[in-house]
């Protein structure tokens, strides 16, 4: 089980470039940034899709963590699975990611997170991604380490 | 499809050693088939994702099969083209071993003119008994690119991984 505490995150994390860059209030999740090194890079001139996959796998913990923090439950999950669709290429540049969580039931939750980057337009793009510079989107399941039981789900 | 068998996994590893995310990942070749590769990724308590459990993150799981997605595909060109991830969706079967070496064995089960699908999976030391499993698809970029004697692309100018 991933205990994740709330400012910190693992080594692979700090190996990766990755950070928390808005930690989160309330519903919204933190914003972890990745910066671009050349231990990210893939084909010519992009980033690897396996550093993208990298950073949305770490978001979806830091997301899921934030929400369980929110609702007073000690943070313990492992994930069961992740789906990623890249919808365009990364560049070498720093990547951004934010997820939501679409459920938490009594044993399992799901995660919605997206990466982006700015374009040379786009000075907000640290804040929130906008139309056009999403560069990949995944969907995680993560067994929770515990009951949650915050809604019944009839599972 | 034109098929030169010019492509070797062999090589390309020992070309791409320290470079990129493959250098970052310590990745490096094991074995390859007619459509299918393993490559290993020794553990690396810098790729740790939870130290409690001293298991490597799941993400560098995800990058380790992401590129041996890759090779299983040019492995069965015969070639290398270039190639995009278009989508990966992995299953998490069991937890890895804490501290053991891990490895990938993806087979290329299909190649459309732009499209190549990719299974596989994750494992700690027996492929019969895997950490993880993925399903991929992967799209071509540009034409195929012959490679050097040394396995890199021609005008390569890749950077060694620099120490964080």
């Amino acid at each position: 089980m991933t205990a994740m505490p709330a400012d910190t995150l693992p080594p692979y994390a700090q190996t990766m470039g990755i950070r928390i860059l808005h930690a989160g209030d309330g519903a919204r999740g933190p914003v972890l940034e990745m910066a671009f090194a050349s231990g990210l890079s893939g084909r010519p001139g992009m980033l690897h899709g396996g550093a993208i996959s990298g950073l949305l796998d770490m978001c979806a913990s830091a997301t899921l963590n934030h929400e369980l923090r929110q609702r007073g439950v000690e943070p313990r999950f492992k994930p069961i699975g992740i789906t990623i669709d890249f919808l365009r290429g990364g560049l070498k540049q720093p990547t951004f990611a934010r997820g939501r969580v679409t459920r938490v039931g009594r044993r399992v939750a799901t995660v919605m997170v997206e990466a982006w980057q700015a374009d040379a337009t786009d000075d907000q793009a640290p804040l929130a991604p906008t139309n056009g510079n999403i560069i990949a989107a995944a969907r995680l399941h993560l067994r929770l380490g515990q009951d949650v039981a915050a809604e019944g789900d009839g599972e | 499809m034109m098929r030169d068998a010019s492509f070797d996994p062999a090589m390309m590893f020992r070309a791409m050693q320290g470079y990129g995310h493959t250098g970052l990942l310590g990745l490096t070749y094991v074995a390859h088939g007619a459509d299918w590769a393993e490559i290993a990724m020794p553990f690396n308590d810098a790729l740790v994702g939870d130290v409690a459990a001293g298991t490597m993150a799941t993400g560098a799981v995800t990058g380790l099969l992401d590129m041996c997605c890759g090779v299983a595909v040019w492995t069965r060109l015969g070639q290398f083209r270039p190639q995009a991830t278009l989508d990966l969706r992995i299953d998490y079967l069991r937890a890895a071993h804490p501290r053991t070496d891990m490895a990938a064995r993806v087979t290329c089960y299909r190649v459309t003119r732009d499209i190549a699908f990719v299974r596989g999976v994750a494992h700690d030391g027996d492929v019969a008994d895997p950490v993880a499993h993925i399903a991929a698809t992967f799209m071509f970029t540009g034409a195929p690119i012959a490679l050097d004697k040394d396995g890199r692309r021609p005008g390569f100018t890749g950077a060694r991984v620099a120490e964080r």
